[in-house]
């Protein structure tokens, strides 16, 4: 018996997973293509007794994720693109106040309005802050309605660990499409995991706890982004995730993450089965970035490709990472376009 | 003998860094008095603004957070719906809560949120130095109504509490002043009468408190309050609204 198996778009996954993760309260603003999402959230989160709000806008959900997350519950929000540019502001004053939190993308084609297509252009917002301020949010990029559920519990416990906010990257394939879930309880880390002595509680017992990013004294904030930048530090050494594929003899190696290395998967099975020498690597984190993967490449690999479905964001970390040693070149298409199997595979051949 | 007067626990012991005859420090008093008499501060938690009053939880001695400009309402509403047993207010200013946070504004009192809100009314932005609020009004000069503000241009004095007031979820709604002792008195009972709301369960509730700021007024302390009393008043008449 299946029993544990059933069939749910990648949006239904996103809530699910958080639901499994222990996620206490959800706000969202309708935006197409994660409605499916906030109509999961707003079935089942007051069912298991969580907080739901639709809110006003996604200005007043990002706040709202705050106020959750200062109170010390697992909180989160999702939207799309024009909805992700209203919450910047809102992410900037969590990571100046350290506050943990998880914010699910699922990206469609910009900029402006844009379309309901899907799209990959939110990839230097997510990877450089978006926001005021220099901080980071940690990336995750899921490339399966499996990782749309699984990664919700990571990304919840990154967000604790580090009391950080954590935004987890799709698109809009991703969010609409169907696969068969394993669900499993494996995602739930247990709570006591992750104490929260600065939340706010009630002062009973304690000092008054302040939640806070205004710093004016002298030198005062300067030591705060100091501090921050030693965690994001410690992110970069301890949670950078990719996955390598045929990486010990590749001669081109395509660089893809999502919905793009799931299309990019076929292309390199297919042409192995024709025997040439191609290698992927898919990173998983965004930020931090996987420079690690790009520094042991086989001896053999004469060039990197590059896909996405933007018109080349991630290519600039590919670039940094492998610092001038490898040719990168990059294959993109924008405002909804999404390269398609063959066309991967004219670029290979015209590179090779 | 019996002690009949002292320092609220509730309020911190420190000098404050409001102008002198600034209406901040006198409601920030209030509230801690309040706190203290209702026996509630080991469960309270307060939203501070973005504008003067940002810095109100150097006074108060309860957990406090800040919010992003005009956001306070969302973040108190995530607040009180996770901790429904703590209370849960926040403390705005008229740029705040009537400019950039009106949606907030609304929406949350819409809501009916069981919330208690203080709203000062200073008829300016304080903080940025001076600048015409939605409750500036009309012919006051500011830095950026040089002229004074005309209705033409700028519009009319906007008058939340009244707009609140219409929202069948609202509980209570009362507009007081700090320009006398009668009137303080009057606002220390509006403001308990919020809180005692929200102990009660009753739902939204907020106290609009004309509020002097002498320093963009361009006008010496006792000046500013005979202006709450002669001029301002007129547009903002106080009492119950709701
Ligand atoms: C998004 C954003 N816009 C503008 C500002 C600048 N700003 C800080 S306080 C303030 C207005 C404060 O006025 P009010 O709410 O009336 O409070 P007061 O200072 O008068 O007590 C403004 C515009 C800001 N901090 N954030
Ligand atoms: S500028 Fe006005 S509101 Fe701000 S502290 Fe001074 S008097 Fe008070």
């Amino acid at each position: 018996m299946k029993a544990n198996k059933i069939l749910m778009s990648g949006n239904e996954a996103f809530g699910e997973g958080a639901i499994q993760a222990g996620c206490q309260f959800y706000a969202g603003y309708p935006i197409t293509p994660q409605n499916e999402l906030i109509a999961y959230m707003a079935r089942h989160m007051p069912e298991r007794n969580k907080v739901f709000i639709q809110a006003e806008s996604e200005l007043a959900a990002i706040n709202m994720v705050f106020g959750a997350s200062a109170a010390g519950m697992r909180a989160m929000t999702s939207s799309s693109s024009p909805g992700i540019s209203l919450k910047q502001e809102g992410i900037s004053y969590m990571a100046g106040s350290q506050l943990p939190g998880v914010i699910v993308n699922v990206m469609r084609g910009g900029p402006g309005l844009g379309n309901i297509s899907p799209s990959q252009s939110d990839y230097f917002q997510a990877t450089r802050g978006g926001g005021h301020g220099d901080y980071h949010s940690i990336v995750i990029a899921p490339a399966s309605v499996q990782e749309a559920y699984d990664f919700m519990g990571l990304a919840f416990d990154l967000a604790d660990k580090y009391r950080n906010t954590v935004i987890v990257l799709g698109d809009g394939i991703l969010g609409q499409m169907m696969e068969p879930l394993r669900l499993s309880a494996a995602n739930q880390t247990p709570q006591t995991e992750y104490q929260k002595p600065w939340a706010l509680t009630g002062c009973k017992g304690r000092k008054p706890n302040i939640i806070r990013s205004l710093y004016l004294g002298d030198g005062v904030l300067e030591a705060l982004n100091v501090s921050l930048q030693k965690k994001y530090q410690l992110i970069q050494q301890e949670e950078a995730r990719y996955e390598g594929l045929f990486l010990d003899d590749a001669e081109i190696i395509l660089v893809a993450y999502g919905t793009m290395s799931r299309i990019s998967k076929v292309v390199v099975n297919n042409l192995r089965d024709k025997g040439k020498k191609i290698g992927m690597i898919r990173p998983i984190t965004l930020w931090p970035f996987p420079k690690k993967a790009f520094s042991g490449l086989p001896a053999m690999c004469s060039k990197l490709l590059v896909v996405e479905m933007s018109c080349g964001q991630m290519v600039e970390d590919v670039r940094l990472s492998v610092n001038g040693k490898y040719p990168v070149e990059f294959l993109g298409r924008a405002g909804g376009g999404v390269p398609a199997e063959e066309e991967i595979i004219e670029k290979i051949e015209s590179i090779l | 003998m019996k002690k009949i007067f002292s320092h609220p626990v509730s309020l911190r012991k420190t000098s404050t860094h409001y102008c002198p005859g600034c209406g901040h420090g006198l409601c920030h008093r209030l509230v801690a008095e309040i706190i203290d008499e209702l026996g509630i501060r080991e469960k309270t938690i307060a939203i501070a603004p973005v504008g003067c009053a940002v810095l109100a939880y150097d006074y108060w001695d309860f957990d406090c957070t800040e919010a992003a400009h005009g956001r306070a309402l969302a973040v108190a509403t995530a607040i009180k719906r996770v901790r429904p047993e703590n209370i849960v207010f926040t403390y705005q200013g008229d740029g705040d809560l009537a400019a950039i946070g009106t949606n907030e504004t609304i929406h949350t009192a819409n809501r009916g949120e069981n919330l208690t809100v203080i709203f000062i009314n200073n008829a300016v932005y304080g903080m940025t130095g001076g600048q015409m609020a939605p409750t500036t009004l009309l012919g006051q000069k500011t830095t950026t109504t040089p002229l004074g503000r005309q209705a033409n241009l700028q519009g009319f004095p906007l008058k939340v509490s009244e707009l609140l007031s219409q929202l069948p979820a609202v509980k209570y709604i009362e507009r007081v002043s700090l320009h006398s002792p009668q009137e303080v008195i009057k606002a220390k009972k509006a403001i308990k009468q919020a809180f005692q709301n929200q102990l009660d369960n009753q739902g939204f509730s907020l106290v609009e408190v004309l509020s002097a700021c002498p320093t963009y007024w361009g006008m010496p302390a006792h000046k500013a309050m005979s202006w709450i009393k002669e001029v301002m008043i007129k547009e903002f008449p106080l009492g119950r609204i709701k």
